[in-house]
C-alpha cells in the first residue's frame, strides 16, 4: 500500500465498517434470539415434517360430497357478496376521510386526527377487527361487512389522500381565481384529476376484499371461512383441500379481473 | 346545420356507453348483493350503537395487565423475524425459477409461477391452521405459516427485480468461469441485493401485523392473549392488547420505512 494510492470502496449505506459489523452482529443476533425463543430446534422441525408428509396425504386428493359442493358455493357467493357491498360502503366512508387527510387541502388539525384514523385502520388485522365486529353486531355477513369497511378505509383513504396530495394545484387556483365556492373548487378543481386513479383503487381493493371476506368466517364473521374451520376442526382434510381450492379459484378471477380493468384504465 | 360547432368530448360514443354499463352492472351487483346477504336497513342504526356501546366498556384500559402480555407479544416479534427470514430462503429459488431470464425452462418457470400465486392466494391465517395441524399448536407453526405466506410475495417481487437486472454482468462473469452459484453470487445478486433488503424489510413489517392474529388459530403470539380476552369478555384488558399492537406494528412501520430508506 504506497501512500497515496487511490483505492476504490464499494459504496455502503453505513459509515463506518465497524458500525456495519456491529449491525450485522445484531441482526444475526436477533434472529438466534428469536430461533431459540420460538424453540425451533432441529429435531422438533424434523419430526413436524415427518407429520407433514404423512398428513399430506390426507389432504389430496380434494373430495367434497355433492351437499358439501352445493354449501362451498353458497357460503362462497356469500363472501363474494359481503366483498361487493363492504367495497361500496367503505369507498363511501373513505372519500370524505381523504379529502380531510390530504395535507394541501385539509386544515391542520383535521389532517393529524384523520392520519391517525388511518393509522388505526391499518394497523389491525382484518381478523382482530372481524372478532371485535362479531361481538358489537353479532355473528354472520353484517359483521364481515363492517370489518372489510373499516379494513378499506385505512387503505382506501391514505391512497387516496397521497393521490390528492399529488394533483396540480394549479388547476385548483384556476377554478378558485374563477369565484367558486369552496364545494366547486373540490369538485371542478380537485375531483377531475383524481378519478381514474379513484377507479384503479376501488377495484384493486375489490380485490383485496374479495380475499379478506374468504377468511374473516373464522371467527364468526359470515362467509366460507367457517366452513373452512368446521371442516379443519372435523379433520375432514379432503374436504378442507376441496375448500382451499375454492378460494384460490375465487381469489385468483378476482386478481384477473382486477388486473384487466386497472390495465384499461391506466 | 352546416355550421356546426366543433365540441369536445373526453370519450366517444362507444366508451361512453361502456363505462354506462359498467357502472350500471356494479351498481346491479353491489344491489344483488345486499339482497343475498339478507341485511335490513335498521341495521344501518344498530352498527354505531353497538360499537360506541363495546367502545365504553374498553375504556379505560387496564393498565395493570401490561407484565402478562409482554412475553406474548415477544413471541409474536420472534414469530415475525423467523417467519421472515424461512421466507427469504424459500422465495430466493422460487424467485430464480419464476424470473424469465434465470429460468432453465418453460415448465420450472410455470412451477415459479404456481408457487407464487399458492402461496399468495392463501391467506396467513390458513396457512397457520394447516401448519398447526402438521406441527401442533405453538408459534413455530406460526413461523413457518409466516414463512410460506410470504414466499408469495417475495417470489414474485424479486423475480420481478431479477428480470430487470442487466444480464451483461452475468454473462461476464460466467465468461470468468464461474459455475452457476457464483454466477449466482457475483452476477446476480449484487444486484438484485438492495431491492433484496428493502423487500425483505417491507415484508417483515407485513408479518408483524400477520402474526398478531396466529393465536386465533393456536399459532401463538399475542393472539392468544387477545382471544383469551375477548372470550373472557375483559374489554378492558383486550383495550391493552390492541393498543400494544398498535404500538409494536408503528414502531416496525417505522423501523421498515427507515431501513427502505437507506438501501434506496
Amino acid at each position: 500500500m504506497a501512500a497515496g494510492e487511490a483505492t476504490w470502496d464499494r459504496p455502503s449505506v453505513f459509515p463506518r465498517r465497524e458500525i456495519k459489523w456491529l449491525t450485522y452482529l445484531a441482526v444475526v443476533a436477533f434472529f438466534l434470539w428469536s430461533a431459540w425463543g420460538l424453540g425451533a430446534a432441529p429435531g422438533r422441525i424434523l419430526d413436524g415434517i415427518g407429520n407433514a408428509v404423512t398428513l399430506a396425504g390426507d389432504f389430496v386428493p380434494p373430495e367434497a360430497t355433492p351437499r358439501q359442493r352445493t354449501r362451498i358455493v353458497e357460503k362462497m357467493l356469500e363472501s363474494v357478496a359481503i366483498a361487493m357491498v363492504s367495497t361500496l360502503t367503505g369507498i363511501l366512508v373513505s372519500v370524505p376521510i381523504a379529502f380531510m387527510a390530504a395535507e394541501n387541502i385539509s386544515p391542520r388539525p383535521l389532517y393529524a386526527l384523520n392520519r391517525g384514523l388511518i393509522s388505526i385502520s391499518r394497523a389491525f388485522n382484518a381478523i382482530i377487527v372481524a372478532i371485535i365486529a362479531v361481538k358489537a353486531v353479532g355473528f354472520g355477513p353484517l359483521a364481515g361487512i363492517v370489518t372489510i369497511t373499516f379494513k378499506t378505509v385505512g387503505f382506501f383513504s391514505k391512497l387516496l389522500a397521497e393521490d390528492i396530495e399529488d394533483i396540480d394545484m394549479g388547476s385548483v387556483e384556476a377554478v378558485r381565481a374563477a369565484g367558486s365556492s369552496p364545494v366547486q373548487t373540490l369538485l371542478y378543481g380537485v375531483v377531475p384529476q383524481i378519478v381514474p386513479r379513484f377507479a384503479g383503487l376501488s377495484i384493486y381493493r375489490w380485490d383485496i376484499n374479495i380475499r379478506t371476506s374468504t377468511i374473516i368466517g373464522i371467527v364468526g364473521a359470515g362467509g366460507i371461512g367457517s366452513v373452512l374451520l368446521t371442516a379443519f376442526n372435523r379433520y375432514d382434510y379432503g374436504y378442507v383441500s376441496a375448500i382451499l381450492l375454492a378460494i384460490i379459484a375465487v381469489v385468483l378471477v378476482a386478481e384477473g379481473v382486477s388486473a384487466v380493468v386497472r390495465r384499461r384504465y391506466q | 346545420m352546416s355550421t356546426e360547432t366543433p365540441t369536445w368530448e373526453r370519450f366517444d360514443r362507444r366508451r361512453r356507453l361502456g363505462r354506462f354499463f359498467a357502472l350500471l352492472a356494479t351498481a346491479v351487483t353491489v344491489l344483488v348483493s345486499w339482497r343475498f346477504l339478507s341485511i335490513e336497513f335498521v341495521a344501518l342504526d344498530t352498527v354505531p350503537r353497538e360499537v360506541a356501546d363495546l367502545l365504553t366498556r374498553m375504556y379505560p384500559p387496564d393498565v395493570a395487565y401490561t407484565p402478562e402480555i409482554v412475553g406474548p407479544l415477544i413471541e409474536t416479534v420472534h414469530i415475525a423475524a423467523l417467519g421472515t427470514i424461512g421466507a427469504v430462503a424459500l422465495a430466493i429459488p422460487v424467485a430464480l425459477l419464476a424470473a424469465e431470464n434465470t429460468t432453465p425452462n418453460a415448465l420450472t418457470y410455470w412451477l415459479g409461477k404456481v408457487l407464487v400465486t399458492v402461496s399468495r392466494s392463501v391467506n396467513t391465517i390458513i396457512w397457520a391452521l394447516i401448519f398447526v395441524v402438521m406441527f401442533g399448536a405453538g408459534a413455530l407453526p406460526g413461523a413457518i405459516a409466516i414463512a410460506f405466506r410470504s414466499v408469495g410475495f417475495l417470489g414474485k417481487l424479486l423475480g420481478e427485480e431479477i428480470e430487470e437486472i442487466d444480464f451483461g454482468q452475468v454473462e461476464a462473469v460466467r465468461a470468468a468461469g464461474a459455475s452457476p452459484v457464483q454466477m449466482l453470487l457475483y452476477g446476480i445478486l449484487p444486484q438484485v441485493k438492495p431491492a433484496l433488503v428493502g423487500l425483505t424489510v417491507y415484508r417483515w413489517e407485513i408479518n408483524i401485523r400477520d402474526s398478531t392474529v396466529l393465536g386465533f388459530v393456536g399459532a401463538g403470539g399475542i393472539g392468544v392473549e387477545l382471544f383469551r380476552a375477548i372470550d373472557a369478555f375483559a374489554w378492558r384488558s383486550v383495550s391493552m392488547i390492541l393498543i400494544a399492537i398498535l404500538g409494536i406494528v408503528v414502531l416496525s412501520e417505522l423501523i421498515s420505512k427507515q431501513t427502505r430508506g437507506m438501501v434506496r
